[in-house]
């Protein structure tokens, strides 16, 4: 097993900036929340990482990626019924044409 | 120049990866951009079966891919946003953008290259983690033993339910 796990980091940071960038530049709530999800799949990979190459004996980052694959679900679902919830009352889901609450 | 499986397949499973992560976020139409993110997590779980976390890797393509994504596409044809995708984004914000993620992915890459703890670090023979050590884990009392998370993550899962049906549901 010659991989190297600097070249994993590299892919999840590849990765991270994806879900950044798309952060920064979608306006779509969904395309938002995908974006979130990029992000979170590289924190994972990289938990597992570590346990598996630093700490082979240890199972902390393995049981992490579980409940953080657990929560992003949860996260998703209540965003999702949110999101849904607007488009009812708002007949809108671009972030731009969301401004009630604005001061 | 001597190529092993797992090597290959770690490579292959890294180009996915980076193509369909980059796609994700600059493709123009959401139906697409769900797509991608399905290979993108394919990809991943690729990754933990690689690792030897068969458990992970099946974890992630039973939750991911064959809940979140489906949650998704269901939720984009249910807001009708497959044709909100074409506004205009400011020439200004854009570059913005792509100067920080550059600037970021960048500084990132260089400083896990440049960290000696990563080099010294000698890769470990791969095994795979059986199931039953993860299951006594998961329920022990002792230490490094995860009954207590558990329970708390089954407690936010039921709330997430309750919660999900109390704010979709007509009025």
């Amino acid at each position: 097993m010659d991989i190297h796990i600097l070249y994993y980091l590299i892919i999840s940071t590849i990765m991270l900036f994806c879900g950044i960038y798309g952060f920064f530049t979608r306006k779509n709530l969904l395309a938002l929340l995908i974006s979130v999800e990029l992000m979170l799949n590289a924190t994972n990979i990289n938990f597992a990482v570590f346990n598996r190459y630093l700490f082979p004996d240890a199972l902390e980052g393995h049981f992490f990626t579980l409940f953080g694959i657990a929560i992003a679900a949860a996260e998703t679902a209540v965003a999702i019924a949110i999101i849904i919830n607007v488009y009812r009352n708002l007949k809108q889901i671009l972030t731009d044409d969301i401004t009630d609450l604005r001061g | 120049m001597n190529i092993t499986l797992l090597e290959a397949v770690f490579y292959v499973l890294s180009a996915i990866i980076a193509v369909c992560a980059v796609l994700t976020v600059t493709t123009g139409k959401i139906l697409r951009s769900a797509t991608y993110l399905l290979f993108v997590l394919f990809g991943t779980a690729g990754i933990y079966f690689l690792l030897g976390y068969t458990f992970l890797g099946a974890v992630q393509l039973m939750v991911y891919a064959g809940g979140i994504v489906v949650l998704y596409v269901f939720s984009i044809l249910l807001t009708r946003s497959d044709k909100d995708m074409r506004y205009k984004i400011g020439k200004a914000k854009l570059v913005s953008a792509l100067l920080t993620c550059g600037v970021g992915a960048a500084l990132v890459i260089f400083l896990i290259c440049t960290n000696t703890f990563a080099w010294t670090e000698i890769p470990q023979d791969i095994i795979e983690l059986p199931a039953h050590k993860i299951g006594m884990d998961l329920i022990g009392t002792g230490k490094y033993q995860y009954i207590l998370p558990f329970e708390v993550v089954s407690v936010l899962l039921l709330a997430c339910m309750i919660g999900g049906i109390l704010i979709a549901r007509k009025h």
